[in-house]
């Protein structure tokens, strides 16, 4: 399509630009911005009005001169060049590298917005993933194709738990060892953040499978709008054309709801909660929606997302509208920390929406499904009964009571608190049964009397 | 509409999901238009002077100012016909399986324009025997009938407007859908041609000749519904949760175990994944009411969260429309739209490019108005046209209000029209305690029709056992207060016994395991039936307690836990082994009162 050049701009405001008297400027354009003895900057059309072109400047506009500048409109959306070759290099969010080596050169590109995934071309993901950490595997099992985001708070070790998942994960366990690949998406990332991740990947030896997309705090926030973008364009490529198993790790969401919401103001988009825009459920979607599996590859794109809650409020805007696209969730507890228990998991709050047919007989075990249901319920009571006993004391407790609280005690003290140990699925669910044989048989109503009497026999035993 | 109104048709701004126009000579509000090359399907929203804002229902990148734009003359419209029931359809009634046979991709591209309803299948059609040359067709007539699925027989109905003298009518026989079957003439002595299906524009509800109250409930076959808080046909109920809470799993379970006739269901704003969810597993379950396939009397529509908002907005009254054109067909029908906060937010998006004043939390000044009609559209009605058919149409719809918080505005505004209110609680949720309806604050405006039907149809019993067990919940709920500051073992026995049955009645009664292959439905009978052991227990226990039994005997009792478990033990239609537990119950009550010397 004809490029079309334009000098000079009437109207500089915060990121975006606005240029008149230009025709044939198509909606969501790139374009490129030319300044004098400048590095070129990059932006994208974002509203046309009559003859006004309202542009985002995805480096920002600080000192772009009114009247010297020349703008180049490429006729076309921003597209990235994919290629396999792009695998254990470093790019910005951009697409270009930043690790000193040559630019991607290839004859495929994509469109970085993507397209829906026809639902009926979709294939329902129910291969389980093994992380290896109980709380995941047993209580909310993560499953291949899933998008699933770890809810966390300032201070809490999500990268530690991230960088388990890395570790461990089984993604491409029973096919291709080859064909597994990282995509890192760092969203205004701090510095030490950023090395935190290279560092794991270069110890866990997956340097060479990763791709990363970078933008730090103190990169532009604009820029911040696509990194995920262009993080989830790469990994459709690699899962959708290439057949990889993809792992998209997107760090961290908040800031990027961030940046969305300083650029809907710059463009005095009627706010909603607490300021941010009234699209940010769509706009979330656009993004958490492109993992899954579809039909005509071998591939697949399973999402963890870093999100760092305001004030641990998870009724904010951003895990509030969250939790309600994506697949569930993994919430880190403050006081589980505090207490020195890791993975500080809230087992009782997180939730994996794709685990009931994910696992069970021909997947995990047969007694997952119904193991889990009654550790959930007697864990939820054991919590119900420490709050009672911080008010009356747990002397006060009764006996069913008392055994209950320190149920609960112990599911998190040696359940939950496993460090950085490496469980196999079967360590977990016999883990599982062994914390169940502290409680009467009275109170296992969620699993049926033949697992009793297969899992913990002296117990069935004497129930018959 | 001229050539020359397209030429000087412009487009002049492009922001959002929504394009101005300059223009454009003769046009009216929710007209469709094709805008720019690509013909993007969009509708006139907005009317300023000469100035016309359209909505775009698909993405707008790559159209420029001064684009063409082309006018059609119609509103947005269902096609309705044989054909839709076993389809998934997008926001816009475009067919999904028809969109990736045409593209050949797995991902949606943008200016595909494909027909809701299959143009080369032929359908078996039967005519009406009773219309002959010379009989006045009005809207609303049988026409004759289609065999639709293996379980649906579809009526043809003359189209609401209809008015003119039958001149010919097809014998039995195979026809497309736009074939003629019919010739009437008209008053004005103009010909007219009537064929299988019929267009409808869906933001205008469909007429009928008059509501009727409603009168008998939908058994969804989840007991705390049913027994609780019921729904009549034609009824309406909204579903507010917080995430996590199971929204999408209730409406999948009211979906699949309804006795509804023909099911709608909307995945409004949904996860791509759920749908599928829906798509891979309905096919596959079998309706506990005809033995048939599910699938075969459901249609979906699936408005994934990242399709264009726009369609989002059309994709509630496609699905009404939908619902409306079956109800008339003289069948019950059951909406369930998941979720209605996801289309309030695409309005307010959409109000929020327009520039409109927002009052609540953004949302536009007309938000309590667009629910109002789309619950009013409800009802169990009388339908057009002979013969004389009762239709109803039920809407469960889904609430997601931000944060859990039901006094937000969507879930306060649906509270307005809707009459039942089946809350979900995170606490419950958090517990495993599904459904999590909360049986507290939740509630049914149905309780009176219903207790009459009831009494009708040898249910005599059901006030009475619901009354008794929502005492002993209420009851529960203020000991629960209590016993959280003194703790229950300073309860005297009596009251520990309340705490015990309700314990029952929450685990054995109210928790329903969707998954579990026998509790995922419970028919009438075998509720009422553990309505009954379970008030039994309570009954004789109290007698014991009165007679100073200790309350630690009762709660060893082996009877506790087989109430507890006969949900899933028994299976559904073995009323002898659900007679047995009664006897059981009584015989070790009797033994632990003879045992100790207690009168029972």
């Amino acid at each position: 399509m004809a490029r079309i050049t334009v000098k000079g701009v009437s109207e500089i405001r915060g990121p975006i630009i606005v240029i008149e008297g230009v025709s044939g400027i198509r909606m969501g354009e790139y374009l490129e911005v030319k300044l004098p003895n400048k590095p070129t900057r990059k932006g994208r059309v974002l509203a046309i009005e009559e003859e006004r072109v309202i542009i985002l400047l995805y480096q920002g506009t600080y000192e772009v001169e009114k009247d010297d500048i020349e703008t180049e409109f490429f006729g076309r959306t921003m597209q990235l060049f994919v290629a396999e070759d792009m695998i254990g290099r470093v790019f910005n969010s951009l697409g270009e590298p930043l690790d000193g080596l040559p630019s991607i050169y290839s004859d495929e590109y994509r469109d970085i917005n993507g397209s829906p995934i026809n639902p009926t071309s979709r294939i329902y993901p129910r291969d389980y993933i093994e992380t290896g950490i109980s709380s995941i595997d047993l209580m909310n099992t993560l499953v291949r194709g899933q998008k699933l985001p770890i809810f966390t708070g300032a201070g809490l070790p999500n990268n530690r738990l991230i960088g388990q998942i890395v570790k461990q994960a089984r993604i491409a366990e029973t096919e291709d060892k080859e064909k597994f690949a990282i995509v890192f998406g760092a969203m205004g990332l701090t510095m030490d953040d950023y090395i935190y991740f290279q560092r794991l990947f270069e110890e866990t030896g997956t340097l060479n499978k990763v791709v990363m997309f970078v933008n730090l705090a103190s990169d532009s926030p604009a820029e911040r709008l696509i990194t995920p973008r262009v993080a989830l364009t790469t990994a459709e490529y690699l899962a959708f054309d290439k057949d990889y198993h993809v792992l998209a790790i997107l760090s961290d969401i908040t800031n990027y709801c961030q940046a969305l919401r300083a650029i809907s103001v710059a463009l005095e988009t009627v706010p909603s909660r607490k300021g941010y825009p009234g699209y940010m459920y769509s706009d979330l979607a656009s993004i958490y929606e492109r993992a899954g599996i579809i039909e005509d590859s071998q591939g697949s794109i399973t999402l963890i997302a870093n999100l760092t809650m305001p004030n641990d409020d998870i009724t904010h805007p951003i895990p509030d509208l969250t939790g309600y696209i994506t697949e569930g969730q993994i919430i880190l507890d403050r006081s589980l920390h505090y207490r020195g228990i890791y993975p500080p998991i809230d087992v009782l709050g997180s939730l994996s929406r794709l685990m009931k047919d994910g696992i069970g007989e021909g997947y995990t075990r047969k007694d997952h499904p119904s193991l889990s249901n009654q550790l959930y319920a007697s864990y939820a009571e054991g919590l119900d009964k420490r709050r009672l006993a911080e008010v009356i004391g747990k002397k006060e407790l009764n006996r069913r009571d008392q055994i209950l609280h320190e149920f609960a005690d112990i599911f998190e003290e040696d359940y939950v608190n496993q460090g950085d140990n490496y469980r196999t699925i079967e360590e977990s669910l016999n883990l599982g049964w062994s914390l169940l044989s502290h409680l009467p048989e009275t109170e296992l109503t969620k699993v049926s009397t033949d697992l009793i009497l297969e899992y913990i026999p002296n117990k069935g035993a004497d129930s018959v | 509409m001229t050539n020359s109104d397209e030429e000087r048709a412009r487009i002049v701004t492009i922001k959002g999901s929504t394009v101005e126009v300059r223009g454009l000579s003769s046009y009216r509000m929710g007209e469709i238009t094709y805008v720019g090359e690509e013909k993007l399907i969009g509708e006139i929203i907005e009317i300023e002077r000469n100035l016309a804002t359209v909505q775009v229902y698909e993405p707008l990148e790559g159209l420029k100012i001064n684009d063409p734009i082309y006018l059609t003359g119609k509103s947005i419209s269902a096609e309705l016909g044989p054909g839709l029931l076993s389809n998934i359809f997008d926001g816009i009634q475009r067919p999904l399986e028809q969109i990736k046979k045409t593209s050949s991709s797995s991902f949606i591209q943008k200016g595909i324009h494909i027909n809701a309803l299959n143009r080369d299948k032929k359908w078996l059609f039967e005519p009406n025997k009773k219309l002959t040359k010379g009989h006045l067709v009005k809207g609303g007539d049988v026409l004759g009938s289609v065999q639709e699925t293996q379980t649906i027989k579809c009526n043809i109905i003359a189209p609401p407007k209809t008015n003119g003298e039958l001149l010919s009518i097809q014998e039995k026989g195979e026809f497309q859908i736009t074939d003629p079957i019919v010739e009437l003439k008209g008053s004005d002595k103009s010909k007219k041609e009537l064929t299988l299906m019929h267009e409808w524009p869906v933001r205008i509800a469909r007429p009928f000749l008059k509501k009727i109250p409603v009168h008998e409930p939908l058994i969804t076959g989840q007991r705390i519904i049913d027994m609780f808080f019921p729904i009549a046909k034609g009824g309406t109920a909204a579903i507010p949760g917080g995430f996590g809470t199971g929204k999408t799993i209730l409406q999948h379970q009211l979906s699949k175990w309804s006795d509804a006739d023909i099911v709608v269901y909307i995945g409004c704003g949904e996860r791509g994944n759920e749908m599928t969810d829906v798509l891979r597993e309905f096919p596959k379950l079998v309706d506990p009411h005809t033995q048939n396939p599910l699938m075969n009397r459901t249609l979906l529509i699936a408005n994934v969260s990242n399709m264009p908002v726009a369609a989002r907005e059309a994709s509630i009254y496609m699905g009404i429309t939908m619902a409306e054109f079956y109800r008339d067909q003289g069948f019950n029908v059951l909406l369930t739209a998941d979720s209605t906060s996801r289309w309030a937010e695409a309005l307010r998006e959409i109000a929020g490019q327009l520039e409109e004043m927002p009052v609540e939390e953004g949302y536009p000044a007309y938000l309590g108005a667009r629910l109002a009609d789309f619950y009013e559209r409800a009802g169990q009605v009388v339908t057009l046209g002979s013969p004389y058919r009762e239709g109803s149409i039920n809407i469960t719809a889904a609430v997601s209000p931000p944060g859990g918080d039901f006094s937000e505005p969507v879930t306060a505004n649906t509270k307005r029209f809707v009459k039942t209110f089946w809350g979900l609680d995170s606490n419950l949720a958090n517990r495993k305690h599904f459904p999590s309806i909360n049986w507290l604050y939740s509630y049914s405006g149905y309780i009176n029709i219903i207790e009459e039907w009831a009494l009708e149809s040898g249910l005599e019993d059901w006030g009475r056992y619901r009354q008794e067990m929502f005492t002993i919940l209420q009851k529960d709920d203020e000991l629960q207060h209590i016993a959280e500051l003194i703790g229950s073992k300073a309860l005297p026995a009596d009251e520990q016994l309340i705490i015990l049955v309700a314990d029952i009645i929450k685990e054995g009664f109210l928790q329903q395991n969707a998954y579990d292959k026998i509790d995922s439905f419970c028919p009438l009978e075998k509720q009422m039936k553990m309505m009954k052991l379970m008030l039994l227990f309570n009954n004789r226990a109290e007698i014991l307690i009165k007679n100073g039994c200790p309350i630690s005997l009762i709660i060893g009792l082996k009877s506790v836990q087989i109430l507890k478990r006969m949900k899933e033990d028994v299976p559904n239609d073995n009323i002898v082994q659900m007679n047995k537990m009664e006897d059981y119950i009584h015989t070790e009550m009797e033994e632990l009162g003879s045992k100790y010397g207690y009168r029972v």
